[in-house]
């Protein structure tokens, strides 16, 4: 029965009945402050105190490793200064890995996000059995990229794969999806947009669902058209979510690794680079020449490029999609229409 | 409501055959604009093909011979060869199949498990408690989640190698037991499920903080635990960068496996696809009984984030 609550008007109410007995009632009240206190940093703590040894403190000790030649035998390095950042920088390969890079990106991005849109789009609709149809959207995302890249680099292959089949049978010239580093670049950005294309439609669904039908009913009664409406209330609606999707697509894309390193059996990234991604050379540089100090220093200057990008990418979206937004400004004045 | 929404269906009634006998159907259920038309549903039958076709691909190659692939008149039906290719991957000793498959299993499990744990732990107390220091170290846990994983699997590495560690699997699980996504997520989701008003309730009713967490916090946060569970598990069972770097082919993960198959079975494809296939299945199992929250989990995490 003692009073646990620790704000000032209960303490003061319960303290007549306690004088009997102060010292047990203020052991009481201490340890609830306490609890109230503590509490709060016991249950971050497991969290940030794991979350410190497994993922920053390797933050932070990679830096230190970048600025180091690592001896492999000895288990420690030697102080070199910006040495391994000058020796990537002044790598062919880095600048072509960059460029892949870039280059898958932009193909399974830009696609996807519109694809993604539209198949949105379609399941906003008063569609039947909605359930199966958004379970089915999301069947590519179960299966590993690993196992993606294997189906798709077969399908892809300048031999015998389906595709060039296709294409020689109904007279066309079979594409060289491995030879071209271009071609290359489409073949591993479908497999991309495969397995994301529908996770990304249903993060853009649910924020559409989130969007009044009234604006769209009132719409209607104006008469505009679906792609009128999709274009001025559709639109400017998704833009946190869009910018999220961006973000995220951003930053999961420059990270690209599994997809390349297995779209050919050696998984070196093409015999003259052709689909060699930056983490792909990390890769290469860090468990395939086993230098650790070029492999530390590649991977803060891949964080860094994420970061600019992500940055970027911020301030694009968020000044493209309010343009938008203030284009459309159908969609306030009907509020204001429904209301009255 | 229904004087508000009337009126525009009847205009849009104008414009659609056999109007009156939809809107009958319509007002049964919730109102929510035009039946789609069937061009909708073509649509959506292209995407749903295309997200199948792989699958079957696999299948197709996979219960073929190695020649199927090179034959100009190959068949759209699957041969009878799946089983015996897929023993061929299960009995195959430089690629383990049991024990990758054992490897993933567990630690999918038990890096799902415990981030849900320490997340719902660091939500409820980010979302529903207030400390000094709450404001910026939320924000640093979601500054982090733009940190790629390559920074720091070089120390990871030399860390799990001094203490001998690689080949194991302990050393894929041990840099997953947390995620900043996790805490991010049930922070959010906590903090909008849960009315500040009955957390009050139980203290004034005299519950510690524990157990204030346990009676109203760990009930309120099941299902967005159990999304995160399952969206968890899927990303630590497809995972391939880390375990490809400290796991050796004689104790993978599925992943890990599928890309030693591919290096040793070349020239034979339809080995090949039958184990991509032989590695889908646990995951399709798992979809066909939690798709639905998996889809759920999806799109309640996007209307927060």
């Amino acid at each position: 029965m003692t009073a646990t609550d620790t704000r000032p008007p209960t303490a003061s109410a319960s303290s007549a009945p306690a004088e009997r007995q102060p010292r047990r009632l203020s052991f009481g009240s201490k340890l609830s402050r306490w609890d109230l206190k503590l509490s709060p940093y016991l249950y971050i703590s497991p969290f940030f105190i794991l979350f410190a040894i497994v993922g920053l403190f390797p933050i932070a000790f990679t830096a230190v490793i970048s600025f180091q030649e690592w001896d492999l035998v000895r288990n420690s390095g030697t102080f070199v200064g910006f040495d391994q950042y000058i020796w990537i920088l002044g790598q062919p390969q880095f600048w072509t890995a960059l460029r892949n890079t870039f280059s898958i990106f932009l193909l399974s991005s830009v696609p996807q996000l519109i694809l993604a849109l539209l198949i949105a789009a379609m399941l906003d609709r008063n569609i039947r059995a909605k359930t199966f149809w958004r379970m089915s959207v999301l069947l590519p995302f179960v299966m590993a990229p690993v196992a993606v890249a294997l189906i798709f680099s077969n399908m892809f292959g300048d031999n015998h794969g389906l595709v060039n089949g296709i294409l020689t049978d109904i007279g066309l010239n079979p594409i060289p999806w491995h030879k071209d580093p271009f071609w290359s670049h489409i073949a591993i950005a479908t497999m991309v947009n495969f397995r994301w294309t529908g996770y990304n439609a249903l993060i853009l669904l649910a924020a559409m669902q989130a969007v009044p039908r009234e604006y769209y009913e009132a719409a209607t009664v104006d008469g505009a058209n679906a792609f009128r409406q999709f274009w001025n209330i559709t639109l400017p609606s998704l833009r946190p979510t869009l910018i999220f999707v961006i973000i995220t697509a951003t930053i999961g894309g420059l990270q690209i690794f599994d997809e390349p390193r297995i779209y050919d059996n050696t998984g070196e990234g093409g015999p003259a680079q052709q689909w060699l991604t930056i983490t792909l050379y990390l890769y290469n540089i860090g468990w395939g020449e086993f230098n650790f100090g070029r492999a530390a220093a590649l991977a803060w200057i891949l964080f860094l490029i994420i970061l600019a990008i992500g940055l970027i990418n911020l301030l694009i979206t968020r000044r493209l999609v309010r343009d938008e937004g203030g284009r459309g400004e159908l969609a306030p004045r009907r509020r204001k229409g429904i209301r009255r | 409501m229904t004087s508000l929404d009337s009126p525009p269906l009847a205009i849009v009634e104008e414009n659609i055959p056999n109007a009156q006998r939809r809107r009958r159907g319509e007002r049964t259920t919730k109102i929510r604009g035009v039946r789609a038309g069937t061009w909708v549903y073509i649509g959506l039958g292209v995407v749903i093909v295309s997200a199948i076709f792989p699958y079957y691909w696999s299948f197709l190659i996979g219960s073929g011979t190695a020649s199927t692939i090179n034959d100009p008149n190959m068949s759209w039906l699957p041969g009878g060869n799946f089983i015996a290719n897929a023993l061929s991957v299960v009995n195959d000793s430089a690629v383990n199949f049991w024990i990758a498959l054992w490897n993933s299993i567990f630690s999918s499990t038990v890096i799902a498990a415990s981030v849900v744990v320490f997340s719902t732990l660091a939500g409820w107390a980010f979302a529903k408690l207030r400390f000094r220091g709450r404001g910026w170290l939320l924000a640093f846990i979601v500054a982090t989640l733009a940190v790629p994983t390559q920074l720091g699997v070089v120390p990871l590495y030399i860390l799990f190698a001094d203490l001998g560690w690689t080949g194991n699997i302990g050393a894929v699980i041990i840099p997953a037991l947390t995620s900043a996504f996790g805490v991010f997520w049930m922070t959010q989701y906590l903090s909008q499920s849960v009315p500040d008003e009955l957390i009050e309730a139980a203290r004034v009713d005299g519950a510690s903080m524990i157990r204030t967490f346990w009676t109203v916090g760990v009930v309120a946060a099941r299902p967005a635990a159990a999304m995160l569970f399952l969206f968890t598990f899927v990303n630590a069972w497809n995972n391939f960068f880390w375990p490809f770097i400290v796991l050796d082919r004689q104790s993978p993960t599925l992943p890990v496996a599928l890309s030693l198959l591919q290096s040793n079975y070349f020239v034979d494809y339809s080995i090949v696809l039958a184990g991509v296939l032989l590695a889908t299945i646990p995951l399709l199992i798992l979809f066909a009984f939690a798709g639905k929250q998996l889809v759920n989990g999806i799109m309640a995490g996007a209307v927060k984030g």
